[in-house]
C-alpha cells in the first residue's frame, strides 16, 4: 500500500498550475496596482493614466512570472519552502528590472516608474502573496484535521462493523475460507480508514478498497446488492484524495440498498475526459429514507478535501435524478509517479 | 401454555440471511440448556406478520433495522394478536432504540449475539410473556421513530394492515376504535387519545370521540344539533357518504383547517 507524499500541508508553495491559484494572484496584484493608482490620481482621466503607467511594468512581469511559475512549479515545490520562495522573489525582481530596462529603451519621453519603486513594488507583492497563501494553508489545516476526524466518525458506521462481524460469524462453521477472506478485507478496510488521509493516493488503490468494502456488504446483503462497475477507461495512476469513493459507496448502500426489499443496483462509472477525471455514482433513491445526516456529512467532508487538494478545479454535485440518486465528481487528472501505482491487485 | 419440558418455539425476523443463520447456530448452542425450536423465519416485517399468526410462536427475535417496516413497528402490530408472543429485539447498533428499550424495560440483544445473553433473554421472555402495547408505543416514540405507517387489525387469527393514508376517520366506540376507510370499517383495540397523540399531524379531532383525516376534509354542512340546542356544523369527508358532527369546542380549529 503506497501513500504518496505530495501536497503536504505545512509551509508549501501553492500549485501554480491550478487555475484558482493563478486567478487569485492576478486579482490580488491588479487590485493593489489599481489601489496605488487611486492614491496617486486626482481625477478620473488621471487615474486611467496612472493605472496604465503602472500596468506597463506590472502586467508583463505578472504574465511572465505566472508562465514561468506554471512551467517550473513542480520543480520549485520539490525544493525547500524558503529556497523556492527566494528563487521566486529573485526571478520576479529580475523580470521587473528587465521590463523596466526595456521600457526605458523603447519609450521616447515617459519613464513609467523608477527602478527602485517598481523593484520594491514587485518584492512587496511577492511577499504579500506568499503571506496570503501561507495563511490560507494554515487556515485550511485545522479544517483538514477536523475533516479527518469527521471522516472517521461519519464513515465507520458501527452498524456496518457489527453487522459484518455477525455475518462473518455465520460463515465460520460452514465456510471457513470465506470467513478468512472477509476478515482480511475488514482489516484492510479499517487500516485504510484509520490511516492519515492527508496525502493523495492512487485511483487503483481507492478502487481496490471500494471493492473490498462491497464484498463485505455483499456477504450480508446477498442478492439485494447489485454492483455495476464501469471503470475500464479509468486511469489507474490518477491521484485522488484517499477515501474519496468508499464513503460515498457506503452511503449508497445505506440509503439506496438497505431500505429496499427488492434488489437494487449501484453503478460506479469512472473515466478520463480532456485531462479530467469524471466519477459518477448512482444508487436507487428512497424518498422516505433521506432524513439521516450521514450523507450530508460525508458529502461536505469530501467536498472540503477536494477543495484542499484541487482548489476550484474539482467539483462535486449530488442530486436526485428520476428514481436514482446521483453523485458526480470532476477533478484534474494528475498522474502518480509510475513506481507508486500498485500492481494489478485491484483487477480481481 | 406449554409444560416446561416442551421446546421453546421461536420465530426469527431479520432482513439479512446470514444474521438469521447465525441466530439459528447460537440457538442450537443453547438448546442443551434451554430446548428450543425455530418454527419459522421471515426476511421482513410484512412477511413476518403474514406468517407468525399462523404458527404457535412463544418468542419472536426481531431485528430493528429492516427495510419497509422496522422491527419496532412490526412488534406493535403483533400486539393486536389475541395471544401475542414475547418479543426480544435484536440490533447491531441503534443507540436511540437501545436507550428507549432500557427506559421501557424491553429486552434486547446486541449483534453479534452471545450464547449466554441469548439464554438469559429467552428465559426472561418465557417467564414474562408478551409485552404490552403501551411500553412498545412509548419506546417507539422515545426512539424517535415517528408514527406507524399502518394500523393492525386482528381478524380471524390473521393480522390485516390498514395503511394510514387510506383511513378517512377514527371513531371511539365503547371499548374499540372504528377505523373507517372508503371501502369498509375495522375495529382496533387502541385508545383514541393515544392515536391522536401519535397521528396528530395526519388527523384532526372534530368531536370528543372522533378524529378525521386532515387531507380528506372537503367542506361543511349545517345540521341540526344532536341535543336539539339549535343548529351545528358537520364535516364532509372525501370517500364516505356520512357526515360527522363537529363539536362547538373543536369548530374554530376545524374551520381554520378548511380555509387554510
Amino acid at each position: 500500500m503506497t501513500i504518496l507524499s505530495q501536497n503536504t500541508i505545512p509551509d508549501a508553495l501553492p500549485d501554480f498550475r491550478n487555475l484558482g491559484v493563478a486567478a487569485r494572484i492576478l486579482v490580488i496584484v491588479n487590485s493593489v496596482a489599481f489601489l496605488a493608482a487611486v492614491l496617486k490620481a486626482q481625477n478620473l482621466p488621471q487615474l486611467i493614466d496612472e493605472f496604465l503607467d503602472i500596468a506597463l511594468v506590472v502586467e508583463p512581469v505578472l504574465i511572465a512570472s505566472l508562465a514561468i511559475l506554471s512551467a517550473t512549479g513542480p520543480w520549485l515545490a520539490s525544493r525547500r519552502y524558503w529556497i523556492g520562495l527566494s528563487l521566486i522573489a529573485l526571478g520576479v525582481l529580475w523580470l521587473t528590472a528587465g521590463a523596466q530596462w526595456a521600457w526605458t529603451r523603447a519609450s521616447v519621453d515617459t519613464q513609467p516608474l523608477g527602478i527602485i519603486r517598481s523593484g520594491g513594488f514587485a518584492l512587496l507583492m511577492t511577499a504579500v502573496l506568499a503571506g496570503y497563501f501561507h495563511l490560507r494553508n494554515r487556515a485550511f489545516s485545522p479544517a483538514l484535521s477536523e475533516a479527518r476526524l469527521q471522516a472517521l466518525q461519519a464513515r465507520i458506521r458501527p452498524h456496518f462493523l457489527f453487522n459484518t462481524l455477525n455475518a462473518v460469524l455465520s460463515l465460520i462453521r460452514k465456510d471457513a475460507r470465506r470467513a478468512e477472506t472477509a476478515l482480511e478485507d475488514l482489516a484492510e478496510l479499517y487500516r485504510m480508514v484509520m490511516a492519515d488521509t492527508k496525502n493523495l493516493t492512487t485511483l487503483a488503490r481507492e478502487l481496490e478498497l471500494t471493492r473490498q468494502y462491497l464484498s463485505l456488504e455483499q456477504l450480508r446483503l446477498g442478492e439485494r446488492l447489485v454492483v455495476e462497475w464501469k471503470v475500464d477507461g479509468a486511469p489507474r495512476d490518477a491521484l485522488v484524495p484517499p477515501l474519496l469513493l468508499q464513503p460515498l459507496v457506503e452511503n449508497a448502500v445505506y440509503h439506496g440498498i438497505e431500505p429496499g426489499l427488492a434488489p437494487g443496483t449501484i453503478e460506479i462509472a469512472i473515466r478520463c475526459e480532456k485531462e479530467r477525471l469524471q466519477v459518477k455514482l448512482t444508487n436507487p433513491y428512497h424518498r422516505e429514507h433521506q432524513h439521516r445526516q450521514g450523507n450530508r456529512i460525508a458529502l461536505s467532508n469530501i467536498r472540503e478535501r477536494l477543495a484542499l487538494h484541487f482548489d476550484v478545479e474539482a467539483t462535486l454535485e449530488a442530486g436526485v435524478n428520476g428514481a436514482d440518486y446521483e453523485i458526480r465528481i470532476a477533478m484534474p487528472y494528475r498522474k502518480a509517479a509510475p513506481h507508486s501505482v500498485p500492481a494489478d491487485r485491484a483487477a480481481a | 401454555m406449554s409444560e416446561p419440558s416442551a421446546p421453546l418455539r421461536v420465530f426469527l425476523v431479520d432482513d439479512e440471511r446470514p444474521a438469521r443463520e447465525r441466530m439459528k447456530e447460537v440457538l442450537g448452542d443453547v438448546a442443551a440448556e434451554l430446548p428450543n425450536v425455530v418454527v419459522g423465519e421471515a426476511a421482513s416485517g410484512h412477511e413476518g406478520l403474514s406468517l407468525l399468526p399462523t404458527l404457535p410462536v412463544e418468542v419472536a427475535l426481531v431485528d430493528i433495522h429492516m427495510p419497509q417496516m422496522n422491527g419496532m413497528e412490526f412488534a406493535r402490530h403483533l400486539a393486536s394478536l389475541e395471544r401475542p408472543p414475547a418479543i426480544v429485539f435484536v440490533t447491531a447498533h441503534d443507540q436511540y432504540a437501545i436507550e428507549a428499550f432500557e427506559v421501557n424495560a424491553l429486552d434486547y440483544l446486541l449483534k453479534p449475539v452471545r450464547a449466554a445473553r441469548l439464554l438469559a433473554a429467552l428465559h426472561k421472555a418465557r417467564a414474562t410473556g408478551a409485552v404490552g402495547r403501551e411500553p412498545l408505543a412509548r419506546a417507539a416514540a422515545a426512539a424517535g421513530q415517528g408514527a406507524r405507517r399502518y394500523l393492525a387489525v386482528s381478524e380471524r387469527g390473521c393480522i390485516h394492515l390498514v395503511p394510514i393514508a387510506e383511513v378517512v376517520y377514527l371513531k371511539a366506540e365503547l371499548k374499540y376504535v372504528t377505523v373507517r376507510t372508503p371501502q369498509r370499517e375495522f375495529l382496533i383495540e387502541e385508545s383514541l387519545a393515544s392515536l391522536e397523540q401519535e397521528f396528530g399531524e395526519t388527523f384532526v379531532r372534530v368531536h370528543r370521540a372522533c378524529l378525521a383525516a386532515r387531507a380528506r376534509v372537503r367542506g361543511f354542512e349545517r345540521v341540526a344539533a344532536e341535543n336539539g340546542e339549535g343548529a351545528g356544523w358537520a364535516i364532509v369527508l372525501e370517500g364516505v357518504a356520512e357526515r360527522l358532527p363537529v363539536s362547538r369546542r373543536q369548530w374554530p380549529i376545524v374551520k381554520s383547517l378548511a380555509n387554510g
